[in-house]
């Protein structure tokens, strides 16, 4: 552009690509944020990720088998490999999550630049994307990794759960104090899901325990009862992320990654919500909190008033229950993301039937590209500002005592 | 207010420029021998749609019989893509394919002696 006049100016990039600097991807929610003058909220993401893809060969180091570390250390990955790691059960055919390109931050492989080499990698676009959003809490999660409950081999679950967790302890963690994890457990072996309690009950990084919903583990299975006395003990909440389910029974019929994440996320939580709920699991831990991520809000009402109404016909198939079954999920912590509001008196209903100004909790869920950033809960009509400061993150603050 | 963008011979063919006019962000693009031009907010959260990627519809044609007969990229309609959640957007009206009343907010332009100018 030649000569600018007073007051106009050009903007750069022209186009965000997946190289950008992640404080340009997000300039204009930071913008935003200090318009609407949110700029002294405690801002809590109780659900952010990393591509843990991107530093394999940094992750492997930790593998303890030592067969499994030497398979994935003779697969050592380059740096510009673009296959999946060795070792990694990812769902072949439909992983399209930048749409082919479209939505340039979700892309597997960011290329953005990265300029403090006194912090691991991961950190900075992290780092970024926390000052750009105003977060003063982060809770990461890793990827790929999501998908471990699909691996036929459990020792590979659980030999890179505990990979991971060094990886995010030792090497990402440190490099800011605002970032947090929820430890993954790999529920395939109850035994070693006691031992990650164990080992991270009482690191200050580790805020909580996390399930990935997809597997086929149901969660009321006497084997896990330890576990989550254990849990209740130490008073760390019990998470369940939600994920991608592209090849179990009717899901192989959903053959575009629109249709298949719209269900799955919601379906792979749905499914061990129904069994905590109508196993009586609420009445058995009953000061264990758990919360539910990224799985959107949109399926709560339907599964509570679905649940209430069929209890209510078959109640001595759930004879743990004192309440109905609505009356449990309510005492349940839910985030947001992908918060569904194309329809604005839907979403107000489910706040109301979900406690939502003191239950619902705020995710980002960046970088992947159904991300919400705090602005949405900002921007909603209907909630107090006391409310939209607990979603925010004073909920989540007494929840973890942060 | 006009606002000078560019010369139209700078501007190939789907360029675009993105400027500020006194803290509205607008991008400026050339779509053959038009130019068009929308606010740089998406409807849905924000997101900074003009520095979005532009893509060719997709489209899927059927047969007679209602039969699909697969995806293919249209040879004339381009859409302009929110890089934050891949709100897609009918290039020269600004409106959502799938759901019209969603619409970017244009501005006017103009081609005055090879020169382009948003009114802003």
């Amino acid at each position: 552009m030649a000569a600018s006049p007073e007051g106009v100016r050009e903007i750069w990039p022209r186009e965000i690509t997946s190289e950008t600097d992640t404080r340009e991807q997000l300039r204009l929610e930071a913008a935003h944020r200090r318009r609407r003058g949110y700029d002294d909220l405690f801002i809590v993401d109780l659900d952010a990720h990393h591509f843990e893809t991107e530093s394999w060969n940094d992750l492997v180091e930790f593998i303890e088998d030592p067969i499994l570390r030497h398979t994935a250390l003779s697969y050592k990955r380059r740096p510009d490999s673009r296959l999946p790691p060795v070792l990694l059960h990812t769902n072949g055919g439909q992983f399209s999550q930048s749409a082919a390109g479209r939505i340039p931050h979700s892309s597997l492989s960011p290329g953005e630049a990265v300029d403090d080499p006194t912090v691991h990698r991961d950190v900075v676009p992290l780092r970024r994307s926390m000052d750009a959003m105003g977060i003063a809490r982060m809770v990461i999660f890793p990827n790929a990794l999501l998908q471990l409950g699909t691996h036929p081999d459990p020792n590979v679950e659980v030999n890179l759960a505990f990979a991971y967790m060094r990886l995010l302890t030792e090497r990402i963690l440190p490099g800011d104090p605002r970032l947090k994890t929820m430890a993954f457990l790999p529920f395939c072996d109850p035994t070693a899901c006691e031992r990650m309690v164990q080992t991270y009950a009482d690191h200050p990084d580790v805020i909580g325990f996390m399930i990935t919903s997809v597997r086929k583990h149901p969660v009321h299975h006497n084997a896990y009862m330890r576990l989550y006395g254990m849990l209740q003990e130490i008073g760390k909440p019990l998470a369940f992320h939600a994920g991608i389910d592209t090849q179990s029974g009717m899901m192989l019929q959903l053959d575009r990654f629109v249709s298949m994440h719209a269900v799955s996320f919601a379906l792979s939580n749905m499914i061990h919500m129904t069994n905590w709920v109508m196993h009586g699991m609420g009445e058995r831990f009953p000061r264990l909190n758990l919360v539910w991520i990224e799985a959107g809000l949109a399926y709560l009402p339907f599964l509570m008033q679905r649940l209430d109404n069929e209890y209510l016909m078959r109640q001595s198939e759930a004879p743990l229950l004192k309440r109905l079954p609505s009356s449990y999920i309510r005492d349940m912590y839910h985030c947001a993301q992908p918060m569904e509001r194309t329809n604005m008196k839907l979403l107000e209903a489910t706040f109301e039937a979900i406690d939502g100004e003191n239950k619902v909790l705020f995710s980002s869920d960046w970088p992947h590209w159904d991300f919400d950033a705090p602005s949405v809960i900002m921007d909603l009509p209907f909630l107090s500002e006391q409310g939209k400061r607990n979603i925010l993150g004073e909920t989540a603050r007494r929840l973890f005592r942060l | 207010m006009e606002v000078f963008v560019a010369a139209l011979a700078d501007l190939a063919d789907r360029e675009r420029r993105v400027i500020e006019v006194h803290g509205v962000e607008i991008g400026v693009f050339r779509l053959g021998d038009t130019v068009v031009a929308y606010r740089n907010r998406c409807p849905h959260q924000g997101g900074p749609v003009c520095q979005g990627r532009l893509m060719p519809k997709v489209e899927e044609p059927l047969a007679a019989d209602g039969s699909a007969l697969g995806l293919r990229f249209s040879e004339d309609v381009v859409h302009l893509v929110c890089p934050w959640h891949g709100y897609e957007f009918v290039l020269s009206s600004g409106e959502h394919p799938g759901a019209p009343d969603l619409r970017l907010r244009r501005y006017r332009t103009e081609l005055r002696d090879g020169q382009v100018y948003v009114h802003v």
